[in-house]
This record gives structure tokens, sequence and C-alpha cells, in this order.
């Protein structure tokens, strides 16, 4: 296999030697890639809510408001990262696991995770795999709600980029798993989550 | 009397049904890139431009970003490998899964696969495999063939897909997309859930961090690495980009140019097996770097190509590709970045793809929607001339022969000869004219007769008063 390194590295390099000069990287603004959404706004949070919902995303930042959509719904039962379960605490209509099981990952109507940050600028969602308590939680219910803290709400992609640190895995969630593969409609819900929900809270 | 282009037989011939799939598809997929952009920016083109640029400048310095990235990939525990064709990408893939007895593999979206074939090797070498995304998934169950880069069954409609459900008992017939939608949920879900390996492409690396950017809108990347042991990605060597600040730019024109999104639904950001406290999600990284064929293109003339995306948004708008369709190109690469694309990668079967560089009207406008900039119409015109050049009888099937008229532009006594005499033509009965070219002209057209030569005797007569 090594032989294939070799042999392709080789190649590239007699490929680019023969060019007289090489591009240079170009100079660019960290405004470049900042949509105008961001054009004259005072808080992030509200901003946040707009272009979640523009996501086809859901937005709560209270956490009873949040249980009575759950409870409307008929949706019951759960998983939540133990590190959140005091949030829903008084929630007795909620029944919450805060174990995930992987024989019964068909059956929880909703998983409940932290979210490490979110993007103002598109509604973002960002899950990091050392702070996400169980990847299949956030993936395979029908509902997935993400905690984020509001302090933790940046302005733009950029910005939740540069503050990656060493995690393995980070995702970007904006809003919910959707296909238009079928004569272009948008159907939601096609492996992830068909509902993508944000609390937000202080 | 016409001479046809292979790709002008499969329009003429195309069925009704999919020309009118995939011409209102791409014709809709178009206004929305356009409007999404404009909104969303003060100058989109900026972006495009210097995204374009990064990209060039990526690929002229691939002998130093390449082996940085697999730098990086190994410090975070990943297992990095070269591949130089496509057997040797399967072959890896293979002896991975062997390695680890695994036989069961959920596959993700990815060109790159579609490119080395991996699909029907695998299965031959006894090994279960599924295509993870809807549309991917239902080429599979038929059999067929992607028609498009990012919407894979572009050509089919919702009754063909509800048949092939019905047939693989996948529930009765029902054209519903939601329900179409739902039953593959549910199907695949247990695919998921059972897998030993999840096999993906890539979007973007970054080879400062090594990070892998895999976008999807379905989630089905997602899902192929949460349950499973083993993660296997498979990317072009191209893929690279400098740094992990790169990805604002690409990743704002990736969902905006495929799908008029501000952003894909999912991107993830891999660079190493799952985080320590992670109980679900792989415990090995597997990444093969691809050459097959692509180093050639970085010393071709057309090397441009390679800073590709694979947004799909060339095609969308291509007149071509919107009477045609994606099988029309006879290989992975459909529309105008195919053109270019694929008889570079074709190797020795070049010859037999040579003609897709003419399956262009050279608008111009694939270019002008291309989020990295690619001289599209400028490379499809250098492929061109390489045909010609090499006497490729394909590529030159239909081409009228240019060496009298070669001959004519370049005697200027033969010239001003040819333009004050030439509607005596109009006078030789049509069939007789000796020259296929020019007979096909004037069969539907007479030529003027000749009024000019003002502006010549003026010229030269204001030489003479200067003396």
């Amino acid at each position: 296999m090594s032989s294939d390194r070799d042999k392709i590295l080789c190649n590239i390099k007699s490929a680019l030697d023969k060019l007289p000069e090489r591009s240079a990287y170009p100079d660019w603004d960290d405004t470049l890639p900042v949509s105008n959404h961001l054009a004259g706004v005072k808080s992030l949070k509200d901003l946040f809510a707009q272009r979640l919902k523009a996501a086809s995303g859901l937005y709560f930042d209270k956490v009873e408001e949040l249980v009575d959509f759950l409870v409307a719904g008929q949706n019951t039962a759960g998983y939540c990262d133990p590190d959140l379960a005091g949030l829903f605490a008084g929630a007795e209509l909620l029944s919450i696991e805060t174990g995930f099981d992987m024989a019964k990952v068909d059956d929880y109507q909703f998983g409940i995770t932290r979210a490490s940050s979110a993007i103002a600028e598109s509604g973002t969602l960002v899950l990091k795999d050392s702070e996400t308590s169980s990847r299949l939680a956030a993936l395979a219910p029908w509902i997935h709600v993400a905690v984020v803290r509001e302090s933790d709400i940046v302005a733009s992609p950029l910005q939740a980029i540069e503050a990656f640190g060493d995690d393995p895995t980070i995702i970007f969630c904006t809003g919910p798993s959707k296909t238009a593969d079928v004569e272009g409609i948008l159907i939601q819900g096609v492996h992830g989550p068909g509902v993508q929900v944000a609390l937000v809270i202080r | 009397m016409k001479s046809w282009q292979p790709i002008d037989l499969v329009a003429r011939d195309l069925d009704k049904e999919v020309k009118q799939s995939t011409y209102l598809a791409s014709k809709i997929k178009t206004e929305k890139r356009v409007a999404i952009l404009e909104q969303d920016y003060p100058d989109a083109d900026l972006l495009r431009e210097t995204a374009g640029r990064i990209k060039q400048h990526t690929i002229e310095n691939l002998d130093t970003y390449l082996p940085k990235a697999e730098e990086r990939l190994k410090e975070n525990g990943a297992q990095v490998y070269f591949a130089a064709d496509a057997a040797a990408a399967n072959e890896t893939v293979l002896r991975i899964m062997r390695e680890n007895s695994a036989s069961r593999m959920v596959k993700s979206k990815s060109m790159v696969t579609e490119e080395i074939e991996m699909l029907p090797f695998l299965e031959a070498n006894g090994m279960e495999i599924v295509e993870t995304d809807l549309g991917e998934f239902i080429v599979q169950i038929d059999n067929d063939h992607p028609s498009h880069i990012v919407t894979p069954i572009i050509h089919k409609n919702r009754r063909q897909i509800a048949e092939s459900f019905e047939r693989e008992g996948l529930g009765d017939y029902n054209d519903d997309p939601e329900t179409i939608t739902r039953r593959a949920r549910a199907y695949l879900r247990r695919k998921y859930l059972d897998a030993d390996v999840g096999l993906t492409g890539a979007n973007f690396i970054s080879a400062e961090s090594g990070r892998i950017a895999i976008c999807t809108n379905e989630g089905n990347a997602r899902f192929s690495v949460a349950a499973n042991r083993i993660h296997i990605v498979v990317a072009g060597i191209e893929k690279l980009i400098p740094s992990d600040r790169d990805f604002a730019l690409f990743l704002n024109l990736i969902g905006r140019s495929a799908t008029a999104q501000q952003l894909t639904v999912y991107n993830q950001f891999i660079n190493g097996p799952r985080a320590a406290n992670q109980p679900h999600g792989p415990e090995q990284l597997h990444v093969i770097f691809l050459d097959n064929g692509r180093s050639e293109v970085l010393a071709s003339e057309c090397r441009e190509i390679l800073r590709c995306i694979r947004c799909g948004a060339c095609l969308n708008v291509c007149p071509v590709f919107r009477q045609a369709g994606g099988h029309a190109y006879r290989s992975v690469y459909p529309g105008p970045v195919g053109a270019v694309l694929s008889p570079l990668l074709a190797g020795n079967r070049y010859p037999e793809l040579a003609d897709l560089p003419k399956a262009s009207s050279l608008c111009g406008a694939c270019n002008e929607v291309c989020p990295v900039n690619i001289p599209i119409p400028e490379l499809l015109l250098r492929l061109r001339d390489r045909a010609k050049r090499e006497k490729i009888s394909k590529a030159n099937k239909g081409t009228p022969s240019l060496g009298l008229w070669a001959t004519l532009c370049s005697q200027p006594a033969m010239w001003k000869t040819a333009l004050s005499m030439g509607h005596g033509m109009n006078y030789i009965p049509t069939e007789m004219i000796p020259h296929p070219a020019a007979r096909a002209w004037q069969h539907a057209r007479k030529l003027p007769k000749f009024r000019g030569g003002e502006f010549r005797k003026w010229f030269k007569n204001r030489k003479n008063e200067q003396r």
C-alpha cells in the first residue's frame, strides 16, 4: 500500500513541478461568508429563533412550553441526558429514561441531549461528540430536543468553526432531516429526526 | 443530411416523462439557487471567486496538503490508506472488512464509490451492502444508475418508485412521497442497527486538522456512523482544503448551490474515532485517499476541473443536460462537469467518451453558476482541441472539415476574392456544391451580394494621404 502512496505523491509532484508558478492562497475577510441575515441584528437569540423556524425547526425558551408541546402530541416517552434531566423534574406527564437502551432504540419518541452551541445566522445547532450523552438519542427518535445555553449562541458558522477544539466529531444540524429525492417534493424525517427542537436555557 | 452526436440521439429518443421530470426539476433548482444567493449576499460572486482561488491554490499545492492531512488524521487515531486506482481502493475496503470479520455495510451517498464501482465488487465478495440515501436506495433496488450528482433519481417519478417498492416487498403500491419515505426509513433503520461498517464519502477535508466534512440532508451519513463499529471514508485526493476556516466559505456555498439551502441540514466534521465518553459510534476510522486518474488531470491543461465540489449546479442550469438527462453522458459524472471530468478520468476508455466535450453550446451558464468558478466552457474547448489533434473519430463525428476554410482565411487575396465572388454560389444547384458544410449552409440560405470593401479602401487611402 505504501507503494500506492509513493506513486500518487510522485505523480502529484511531477505534475506540479511543471507549473511555472503556483497560485497563492487568496486573502479573505471574516465578513465574506457572513450573510445579510446578520445585518443590524441586536439579539442573537432572536435571530437564532427566527432562522431555526425558517429551517423548519421548533424553538422554545421555556421548559413548560416544550413539555406542553410534547404532551399535546402524545410524545411522552423518551430519553434525556442525565445531566439535563433536572430541567424536566416537574414534568410528571413525561416518562423519561436517562440510560439509552439499544433494545428500545425505536421506542423512544424523543431524545433530549445537549448542544454545545448554536449559530444564529443559520438556525443551526452544534453537537459535539464529547458533550453529546448519546449519538443515537440525538438521531434515532422522531423528535430531537437540543438544549443550548443562551450564552453559547454564536453569530455565524465561522465562529462555531473557530470553537471546534479537538472534538473528533462535530455536527451542525440545521432543521429536521429532509429529502426531496421523490419528484423534488420536500419530505421531513428521512433517517434522522422529523422534528428538530431547540430549547434555549440561561 | 444532419449528422447526429451521440448525445443528440439520446435526447431525441429520451422518454417524454423522463425529459419532463429532468427539465422541470433542474429549472426550479436553478431559479431557487439564484434567489437565495442574491438574497443572502451583497456580492455572491466574490464568494465564488474566492472559493475558486482557494481550491486552485490547494490543488496546486497538493504535494504539501495531502501529506499534512494524512499526518493529522493519523495523530487522531485514524488509519490512512492511499489507492492509486479503483481496484486498489476496493481491495482496501474489502481487506478492512475481512480483517474485522465484518460482512454488513451501510453506505452513505458517495459519487466516488460509484466511480470505482465498489458496490458490485464487494457484493461479488460476499458482503451485504445497502445504499441508505433514499435516491441511491431506489437506484440500488432498480439496478439503475444515478442520473444526477445530487438528486440521483431526477429521472424517475413517484409511480415508478411505488412500483419498485411493491416489487421489493416494501408494502402495497402507494405513490405518496411521504409514505415512500416512511417505508424506506423503517426498512433502512434495521440495516443501520445491524451493520458492522458505515461507509461515506467526503465533501471537504481540512489539511490543517484532518477534519472530514460530510454534508447530507437526510441524515444517512449520521446514521452510518452511529450504531456500527467501523467507519470507512473513501475520498478523492482533490477534496482537500487548507484549513478549518475555509469550511465557512465552502459550506455556505455548497448548500446554496446544490439545493438552495443556507446550509445543508447536516454537516459532520470527523477526524477520528468516537470521543472517549461517547457510548455509540465507530471505534475505528479508516480513510482511503483515491487517485484513479486525478494526478493525471492535475498534470493536464484541464486541472481546474479538480476544484469541483460536486454541487450539481452546472447540471441544473445546462440546456443540454435538461434535454438529454444524466444517463446521456454514459459515465458517473454527468452534465457540464462530467463532459470535462469523465473523459479525463476514463483512462484507456477516453476515446469512447471524447465526444462529451461537444455536448455543450458553450453558452457559459455552467461557469456563471459554479461555486468554485471553474471555466468549464474553456476546458471543453481544450478537450475538443485535444480530440481533434489526437484524431479521435467519435469526437469528430459531424464536424465539417475546415481545411479549406482555414486556407481561405489565411490568404488575404483569396479571402477578398471569396468575399466579392461568394454570392456566385447561389447560382450553383445546391446538391452540386462539392463541400458538405457549404452545401448544408446553402440548403437553407443564400449568400448576399458583396457590398463591403469601403473600409478597406478608406484605410488604404488614409495611409497614402499620410505619406
